[in-house]
């Protein structure tokens, strides 16, 4: 009898194990063609000369790679995305965090704050790009307030680049202009790392508290030896998920400030943008995308590694 | 614990919302995108959809359609300024041979360099002749919309590059005279800057503005025939001439207001309007924004005079329609282009518009002093086709010109501006 049962739930394991095929079989396909297929087809455009509005898929070879490394709009558009990456991850993790261990202790009307700050993260970065358009524009806004203080900040208008040195056409820096942009974008999307943050601290239990001040830890020792440490995987996430933001940041730059006065707030896909259905480069175009692509991938594969690994284990 | 999933739930809700207003934004343009095409429906593709465009447009849909009571007639406008969304919208649809009926495209390169190179426009000569065209528009303007001897599109309105405006009270008070050639516009300039009065408004968050400003230097320093060989590629861009353009250019940017690259045009033209800058060089669709929406007065609040060293010229911008391969109703949709072409057609939208018409022989008096006086300039000028507006070269050339505007603007370097174009001239 009993070697019959289990001979049955074999079975019944395999037929499930069809049926669960069978549900992701469409979804594979389609994902499949449609993401997986057209990356393929980016890739074939880019290496050819379809650089006018008639179709000419001839082999390029690598010559739209190598004008766009020779391009002054496409170095600067990576600069830009440098600077803002790193000051945008940096931000929003701290504040984040920072936030977060504040509405942690236990703070009446808890609820509201944390709403308030989640909020933004509700609306569109188009909104967010006009709304921070106006505050921060140099002859209305902010400076409105900021004269009585004798100080009126260009904002995203300043050509100049903070360490700037020549290095290939461009000058090399952190352009004032994108920190005014960096500062939409935190605002933005703090709320998102604040509860994340905020769900891991939930998630550490009261008890890993208790022993540390049992063992006589002050709390700031508890927050740097246990908490953060705890922290790792959400500040993980983090990261990933805000790098692969900023990385492909559209919207909020189009709506906010365009490509600026000498492309100081210029991105990769606002450049593709224009030169794809604006010039008709459509090889140039695709070229940015799979170097988009690329970039956005340095983020996201050692993350898919260790997540497979974690599997595994 | 339960707050955590209550916390989670609301984050995953937040993802949800985000994306559902991305997809929602995007179905919307499908559902745009996709016209029936049926016989007995023209389908209008433009991107009239501000204030005085629309109505123009919508003035000449009602006439159409009282003469053509059997055909319906499909608005299918998308928003953008300048057409830039809704020329990646047609370059789609053309290139997955879904065209509309009929599409608005800048005579010119735009429509040469592009559709008709692409081969995707039907010849319009017998329209013109059955019409009796030929002689109703000028000659200089059916060359931009003809490409080997075949005509590709009706032009519905001109538009004038070269006006710079001014405002009267600023002029007056600086004891200032109109200046007719570039000293004197220098002259007053530096007057002006005296007075902290900022000389010309330039709103250059689009890069076309500034463009639109070196195009007339250009046409200024060459003349409207070597301006045009420029662009045929028969004179290099490290002519002297064209240098010296780039010199004038860049000395005219010395007189900008300084926070140009958070400005569009219309934010620029306020700056004229209220007189914290005396002048503008903008397309003569500014007259609808000062007139309409801020409520001056031509002639008396703010004036206008020629580019200086481009009297006698005219910088066209001319929208046109033409008739794409592959639509299944022609016989309509060339009933449209002729009601297009008529002079009714023509008076029904341009007043509206504040264009004036592309035909020599409407009704001027249905037109404001400004349309009056630039029907006539019109009737006597040489034309020079806009480059910023995409008439003069093609849309690659025309992006690769702006971007190398937009750096010339900050940096000033005339040498790697030449450069430049020279290097993208092999696009024009």
């Amino acid at each position: 009898m009993a070697k019959e049962i289990q001979i049955k739930n074999k079975k019944k394991i395999s037929r499930d194990h069809w049926t669960a095929i069978a549900f992701l079989i469409p979804s594979f396909i389609l994902i499949l063609v449609f993401v997986y297929g057209f990356i393929g087809w980016t890739g074939y455009v880019s290496l050819s000369n379809y650089n006018t509005i008639v179709p000419d898929f001839s082999f390029a070879g690598l010559k739209n790679y190598l004008y766009l490394f020779k391009d002054f709009r496409f170095q600067a558009d990576l600069r830009n995305t440098l600077f803002f990456t790193v000051l945008f991850i940096a931000l929003v993790i701290v504040l984040g965090l920072g936030l977060s261990i504040l509405i942690d202790q236990k703070l009446k009307g808890e609820s509201i704050f944390r709403n308030i700050f989640l909020f933004p993260m509700a609306l569109s970065f188009i909104v967010t790009g006009v709304v921070w358009q106006w505050l921060l524009n140099p002859s209305t806004g902010f400076n409105h307030f900021l004269k009585f203080f004798g100080i009126t900040p260009k904002w995203y208008t300043d050509t100049n680049i903070i360490g700037g040195f020549q290095w290939g056409s461009i000058e090399f820096g952190l352009p004032v202009a994108i920190i005014a942009v960096v500062i939409a974008a935190v605002w933005q999307m703090t709320g998102f790392s604040l509860a994340m943050y905020l769900a891991g601290l939930r998630g550490i239990d009261e008890s890993m508290r208790e022993a540390a001040r049992m063992d006589g830890a002050s709390e700031f020792q508890i927050y740097r030896k246990i908490i953060l440490p705890m922290l790792m995987p959400i500040t993980m996430s983090v990261v990933i998920i805000m790098a692969h933001i900023s990385l492909k940041i559209f919207d909020l730059i189009y709506a906010m400030t365009g490509s600026g006065a000498n492309f100081v707030t210029d991105v990769p896909g606002v450049y593709m943008f224009e030169t794809t259905f604006r010039g008709n480069y459509y090889a140039n175009g695709a070229a940015i995308a799979i170097i988009m692509l690329l970039l956005v991938a340095v983020f996201i594969v050692p993350y898919l590694w260790s997540s497979r690994k974690g599997d595994n284990s | 614990m339960k707050k955590i999933y209550g916390l989670m739930a609301l984050l995953a809700l937040m993802l949800v919302v985000a994306a559902c207003s991305n997809s929602g934004e995007k179905s919307d343009g499908d559902k745009k995108d996709k016209g029936g095409q049926a016989s007995g429906q023209v389908e209008i593709f433009s991107w009239w959809t501000g204030a005085g465009e629309e109505d123009g447009l919508l003035a000449l849909i009602d006439l159409f359609e009282d003469e053509h009571p059997d055909i319906s007639v499909e608005n299918a406008a998308v928003a953008g300024g300048a057409g830039t969304n809704a020329k990646a919208v047609l370059a789609t649809r053309m290139q997955g041979n879904d065209p509309p009926s009929t599409f608005q495209v800048h005579g010119g390169e735009e429509l040469n360099k592009s559709w008709v190179a692409a081969d995707k426009m039907e010849p319009l000569n017998d329209l013109y002749e059955e019409n009796d065209w030929m002689d109703k528009f000028p000659e200089d303007l059916i060359d931009l919309v003809s490409d080997d001897g075949n005509i590709y599109s009706v032009p519905v309105n001109i538009h004038r590059g070269n006006p710079i405006f001014y405002n009267k009270k600023v002029f007056e008070d600086n004891g200032i005279d109109v200046p007719t050639t570039m000293d004197e516009f220098f002259a007053a300039a530096d007057k002006l800057q005296e007075a902290g009065i900022t000389p010309l408004a330039l709103g250059d968050k689009e890069s076309w503005t500034a463009t639109q400003i070196f195009e007339n230097v250009l046409a200024a320093e060459l003349g409207v025939d070597d301006y045009n060989k420029l662009f045929a590629g028969d004179i290099a861009f490290d002519d002297e001439r064209v240098v010296k353009a780039a010199e004038t250019f860049g000395k005219m940017l010395d007189y900008i207001n300084e926070d140009h690259a958070s400005r569009n045009w219309q934010d620029s033209a306020q700056l004229v309007a209220s007189g914290d800058a005396a002048m503008i060089n903008m397309g003569d669709w500014a007259v609808g924004y000062f007139v309409n929406d801020l409520d001056l007065e031509t002639n008396v609040d703010y004036g206008y005079f020629t580019f200086p060293g481009t009297e006698g010229d005219f910088g066209v911008i001319t929208d046109t329609f033409g008739l794409p391969k592959g639509v299944d109703n022609v016989d309509d949709v060339k009933k449209f282009l002729t009601v297009l072409g008529s002079v009714e057609g023509q008076d029904a939208f341009n007043p509206l518009k504040g264009s004036i018409p592309a035909r020599v022989d409407a009704d001027p008096s249905k037109y404001n002093d400004y349309g009056k006086d630039t029907i006539e300039d019109f009737k006597e000028s040489r034309l020079y086709p806009s480059l910023a507006h995409g008439s003069a070269a093609s849309e690659g050339f025309l992006t690769k010109a702006n971007q190398a505007v937009n750096i010339f603007v900050t940096q000033r370097n005339v040498d790697n501006f030449i450069q430049a174009l020279q290097n993208a001239a092999p696009d024009m």
